[in-house]
């Protein structure tokens, strides 16, 4: 490769391969630097020049009673979420793991398609369901809906680690005379605590984010982003903002978690 | 005290039912019902702006042959399929320079920052591109200090073209990563000891070799693109509809869920009818 790397045209070339990128690149993150930026400005209409430093319309959104609504409808689902998607998901890559049968690519087709199919589609068929079962309105309605969409997220995540467990480890531990509960309990699930902490962090920011299907089945009881969707068809209001700077600080800080918390396991191991 | 051999099978087994069971029970019953129950309703009539459970072809002769579902579904679909071939042209070189060109630290910076986007609010990021293409916003700003017209693009197709790419291009440039990473690198190497140019060894080493990858990635954009409501909604200005705007309306203000459900049928039958093509086009051809 070296003795092509100095001809002009190469050199040409990687300069417009990275000019592009750069021009990729704004695209992808400016709308969310315009978002954080705008969060601060004191002026009403986000425009140029910049108006000056303003906490306002972080002021705004925390005295707006439905916005604080919303945001503690959004914590209590993602509260609720993220230990049962985890559970569930654990439990499905455990079966993968362990077990063979009759019907397993059924049983993991089932455990892993949700997030492919559209949130439009999923949240028309959530709500004429639960409305049908007297559950639509309600918050555990939401949370059984984002269960469904998060716990295949879990799995993977838990899936990729249980691939480094050997399967010698727990047959180790059935010969020492452990049954099959205590062998889950002491040797599966502290060798997955990792991935379990991540995909918890990781299925909480994946509820907490979701508009689609709770904005179709929350009815009164609206969440954070629900609140956002409401106000976009509003007039402008720099207040969206505010709220999408908060949600993405606590999404973030979740994923960062997610992150260095597998990173610190992948380290262990060597 | 030691277990006959059926006790333990019998033991085995309980275990492996109780660890199968809540994943099957929680999809069966909150996401395949679901489904299933939307299928159904397809067949269910409205009277009085009440539901009555029937079996009834009206709703799908309805929306089939309405004239503003025909030009709705050759919308969405027209417009996602260019989104995606859009998306996919547009990251290639981005994932190219990515996976080949730079040092591993860079690769792992750069696609760590790809993934911020799935965490932020999507319609907050389509407020963001609102603001930009505003009548007096910062493009047009741009455009009139150059001295050029400014650009109408909010409420036009265009408008939801710039939703789709800011939905899907983190995603295409993430997928095609991973399938450039997968690609030999002797395979390359080889072909720049033959003195195959670089432009000649992307063409007709690279993109072959990196197939499967990329059409996956073109596929997964159009999934994302036919479904989204957000962009066409916010940015598309509904101007003209979706498939996913005409679903929203029958529930939200038409209460008319039987038609509905029969809009997402289509549109579950098209991604499938799509996805199985792709699939069966990024594998057939391989098989010399």
């Amino acid at each position: 490769m070296s003795r092509r790397t100095g001809s002009m045209g190469d050199i040409l070339a990687l300069l417009s391969l990275r000019g592009w990128a750069i021009v990729v690149f704004a695209f992808i993150f400016a709308p969310i630097v315009s978002m954080a930026a705008f969060s601060f400005n004191a002026d009403r209409f986000p425009s140029l020049p910049w108006a000056g430093f303003s906490l306002t319309w972080y002021e705004q959104v925390f005295a707006d009673p439905m916005i604080r609504r919303g945001l503690v409808n959004s914590l209590v689902v993602a509260l609720a979420v993220a230990p049962l998607s985890t559970a569930i998901g654990f439990l499905a890559a455990y079966v993968d793991y362990r077990f063979q049968f009759f019907g397993k690519r059924l049983y993991m087709a089932l455990a892993s398609l949700p997030p492919t199919v559209p949130v439009v589609i999923m949240g028309v068929a959530m709500l004429t369901f639960q409305g049908r079962i007297g559950l639509s309105g309600t918050l555990f309605g939401i949370i059984a809906a984002h269960v469904v969409i998060s716990a295949p997220f879990a799995m993977v995540l838990i899936r990729m680690r249980l691939a480094d467990l050997g399967t010698d480890i727990e047959a180790a531990a059935w010969n020492l005379g452990a049954g099959p509960w205590a062998t889950l309990r002491e040797v599966v699930i502290p060798f997955c605590a990792p991935a379990i902490l991540a995909s918890i962090f990781i299925t909480a920011a994946v509820s907490f984010d979701e508009f689609m299907i709770a904005w179709f089945i929350s009815g009164q009881n609206e969440t954070l982003p629900v609140r956002v969707l409401a106000l976009l068809q509003g007039q402008v209001s720099p207040r969206i903002n505010a709220i999408g700077t908060l949600v993405f600080t606590t999404s973030m800080l979740l994923v960062i978690l997610a992150q260095a918390l597998t990173f610190r396991s992948k380290a262990g191991r060597r | 005290m030691s277990k006959t051999h059926a006790s333990y099978r019998a033991d085995k087994r309980r275990f492996a039912v109780l660890i199968g069971a809540p994943s099957l029970i929680w999809q069966l019953v909150f996401f395949l019902l679901p489904l299933l129950f939307l299928v159904m309703m397809t067949f269910w009539s409205v009277r009085n702006f009440r539901l009555q459970p029937d079996f009834t072809l009206a709703n799908w002769k309805m929306i089939l042959n309405a004239g503003f579902f025909q030009s709705a579904y050759l919308y969405t679909f027209a417009i996602s399929i260019f989104a995606a071939a859009v998306a996919a042209v547009a990251a290639f070189p981005v994932a190219y320079l990515i996976s080949f060109r730079l040092a591993p630290a860079a690769q792992r910076m750069l696609i760590g920052l790809l993934v911020i986007p799935f965490f932020t609010s999507l319609p907050v990021r389509v407020y963001s591109m609102q603001i930009f293409f505003s009548p007096s916003g910062l493009i047009n700003s741009v455009l009139a200090g150059l001295g050029l017209s400014p650009v109408t693009v909010l409420n036009t197709p265009v408008g939801a073209l710039v939703g789709y790419l800011t939905l899907t291009i983190p995603l295409v440039i993430l997928l095609q990563i991973f399938a450039l990473n997968g690609v030999d690198r002797q395979l390359v190497e080889a072909a720049y000891n033959l003195r195959c140019g670089k432009f000649k060894t992307v063409i007709s080493i690279i993109i072959p070799s990196a197939r499967v990858g990329l059409v996956v990635s073109f596929a997964l954009a159009f999934v994302f693109a036919f479904g989204d409501y957000i962009s066409p909604q916010f940015l598309g200005g509904s101007n003209p509809p979706t498939l996913s705007i005409l679903m929203a309306d029958q529930v939200k203000s038409g209460n008319h869920w039987p038609r509905a459900s029969v809009v997402a049928m289509t549109m579950i039958f098209t991604l499938m009818a799509m996805m199985g093509i792709l699939l069966k086009f990024a594998y057939g051809r391989s098989a010399k």
